[in-house]
């Protein structure tokens, strides 16, 4: 966090109000669009289906990623269950579309709706604990909602909810529909890239920051930090409730165990990590890196059967050696970096 | 509401005794905690360890019993623990408590991978029984009674440990203040490899018992261990006895919960319970260390 102070400090005031609209040339925004233009770009240009599913899933993190670097690299708070949003919101999209024959839209809308009033109320009750308080919270709601949602019949229950093949009609068959799903979460990414943006480079963005570097102070300051914590809270949950909405459509059903999976909310902190928490560029780069990473460990026959095992050495090394992450490291050591990778 | 209880005794009688086993994991959960304030993410994947300590012992052309090798799978979480201190948690043993649990999450990665991969995850069984025992018209199992024996056994020596060794009162001094321990001449590293290390082998210990009653997996310890967290926060995060009565409160839930209601919905209760503790009393029954 000693790089991000000094940035903090570098910046008298919002980057937003000294530059005007100069600020959206950041040479770290664009990198950023880029690498999921690119991304979003190459299987509609091959039109091979399964670099479609491996790269959505990337896509899918760099959404997932980028949200929670809000709450845990702007703000400080490490929610290590945030997969709730995720999972509730996945929920939430495949019982209006499979009970109430809902379109897409309405199920990614309400499934973003949905995570960011539960995050609401979540956040309301457990931003008041700190540290490693709070993220212990969060692994029990995510494990509390995992449990109830097991025993919840319309959601149905231990099975959970498959949807009816009939529903992909609407969007021009299954396989149109993969493709329009992979473009809506090629858009999701880019928009939640702009909305890291944005925030980061707002007043509201500086006050997450500074609760950040030192709660007290912030409060001092005239940050209320209360509510400033809850809409970080809120905001990290929405879009991640809309993925997760999407996901579970492009796979056609969800049960407990796969929408509240743990060690994916674990991964998701691993790769804000690996590219650099609290910057724009690093979560992108952490998620895209990760899901290479892995790709590579599972098809590489001396590694495939202890991919798991090799990712944790990579992570041990990375925390160990470079805790700012690669955006971090490379800010650090080289100083004029610094106001170009946000 | 009297013939209820006839009826229940037995299930809370059984819920008692794994709440020993149970309570015997936090316990090292919470040692952890109250020396160094660090989560130890890989808890569950060492009870699994553990577990498959004894099933291969067992086994193995040696086939030894499992109480004697559930003593050796002791002295290797001991070791390995103080080994995982050095290697992953010294370096950052300062820095913000993300690192430090990350790094027990990534030796967590590391053990779970090549756990699967060596042993896959078809579940395991130590196929050993002490017989049971007729009480008064219930059936006790001989070994949960003595995993319930044996977690009493090693709380009595953990706290022997703690308060009548010197090495037990250097842990103590450094979990109180570490700066303070180190100018009194402690050294302060090897203490805390130690804390580690006592902390890793109760995480095995509980699961070198549980094998003796229960099928388990190398992922089965993830259970153990988010059942480790809500017991710790119960009885006070960084208190060992609070952990022995934390585990007897959820094993008796465990017991009596599903003689109400389907026993999917403990982990509904065992968690709402958790978040509403750390929300309300975040000290915990017997007081958390600060």
């Amino acid at each position: 966090m000693k790089e991000s102070s000094d940035a903090a400090l570098a910046q008298p005031r919002p980057a937003a109000q000294r530059t005007g609209m100069r600020v959206w040339l950041n040479p770290g925004l664009w990198i950023a669009i880029l690498v999921v233009l690119i991304a979003a770009a190459v299987p509609f240009i091959t039109r091979n289906a399964s670099t479609r599913e491996v790269l959505f899933l990337m896509l899918m993190y760099v959404v997932l990623a980028s949200s929670l670097n809000i709450i845990m690299g702007y703000t400080g708070y490490v929610s290590f269950g945030h997969v709730v949003f995720f999972g509730f919101g996945g929920y939430t999209g495949l019982y209006l579309m499979s009970a109430h024959s809902s379109s897409l839209w309405v199920a990614m809308a309400a499934g973003g709706l949905i995570s960011g009033l539960l995050a609401f109320l979540i956040g309301k009750a457990i931003l008041r604990l700190r540290g490693a308080y709070f993220a212990l919270a969060t692994i029990g709601i995510n494990e509390a909602m995992r449990a109830f949602v097991a025993n919840f019949t319309p959601y149905g229950a231990a099975t959970g909810i498959s949807l009816n093949f009939a529903v992909y009609q609407d969007y021009g068959g299954a396989a149109t529909a993969l493709w329009l799903a992979y473009g809506l979460v090629a858009g999701l990414a880019l928009v939640s890239i702009l909305l890291s943006f944005m925030i980061k480079t707002s007043k509201f963005g500086l006050s997450l920051q500074v609760i950040r570097e030192d709660e007290d102070a912030a409060e001092v300051m005239g940050v209320t930090t209360p509510n400033a914590k809850t809409w970080a809270y809120v905001i990290s949950a929405i879009i991640p409730g809309m993925v997760g909405a999407l996901y579970f459509f492009k796979n056609g059903n969800i049960e407990p165990a796969e929408a509240f999976r743990l060690n994916a909310s674990i991964e998701t902190i691993v790769m804000v990590m690996l590219g650099g928490q609290g910057t724009v560029l690093g979560p992108v780069l952490g998620a895209a890196g990760y899901q290479r990473l892995r790709g590579f460990l599972i098809t590489y026959p001396l590694f495939k059967d202890i991919q798991l095992s090799v990712a944790g050495a990579l992570l041990l090394i990375i925390i160990l050696f470079i805790p700012g992450g690669v955006v971090g490291w490379l800010r650090n050591r080289i100083p004029p970096l610094r106001r170009l990778l946000i | 509401m009297e013939f209820n209880l006839v009826k229940l005794l037995p299930f809370l009688i059984d819920g008692l005794l794994i709440g020993f086993v149970y309570g015997i994991a936090a316990m090292g959960m919470t040692l952890i905690w109250g020396v160094m304030k660090v989560i130890n993410l890989a808890h569950g994947a060492i009870i699994s360890l553990g577990s498959f300590g004894v099933y291969l012992l067992f086994v193995s052309a040696l086939q030894l019993h499992p109480y004697i090798s559930i003593l050796l799978v002791a002295a290797g979480g001991l070791v390995f623990g103080m080994l995982t201190y050095f290697i992953a948690i010294h370096r950052v043993i300062n820095a913000p408590y993300l690192s430090t649990l990350l790094a027990t999450f990534a030796v967590n990665m590391i053990i779970i991978g090549l756990g699967t991969a060596q042993f896959s995850t078809t579940p395991r069984a130590v196929d050993f029984t002490l017989g049971s025992f007729r009480v008064g018209g219930m059936t006790l199992l001989g070994t949960r009674l003595f995993a319930a024996g044996a977690a009493v056994a090693v709380t009595a020596a953990l706290y022997l440990f703690l308060f009548r060794t010197n090495p037990g009162k250097y842990i103590r001094a450094v979990a109180n203040n570490r700066a303070a321990a180190e100018l009194m001449g402690i050294p302060s590293s090897r203490i805390l490899a130690l804390s580690f290390g006592l902390g890793t082998m109760l995480a095995a210990i509980s699961g070198g018992l549980i094998a003796t009653f229960f099928p388990f997996t190398i992922l089965s310890g993830a259970t153990y261990q988010l059942k480790s967290f809500v017991i710790g926060v119960l009885g006070g995060l960084g208190n060992p006895l609070g952990a022995l009565l934390g585990g007897l409160i959820l094993g008796a839930l465990e017991g009596i919960i599903p003689a109400y209601m389907n026993t999917s919905w403990v982990p509904v209760v065992e968690f709402v319970m958790f978040v509403l503790i750390l929300l309300l009393m975040p000290r915990g029954l017997l007081g958390a260390k600060k």
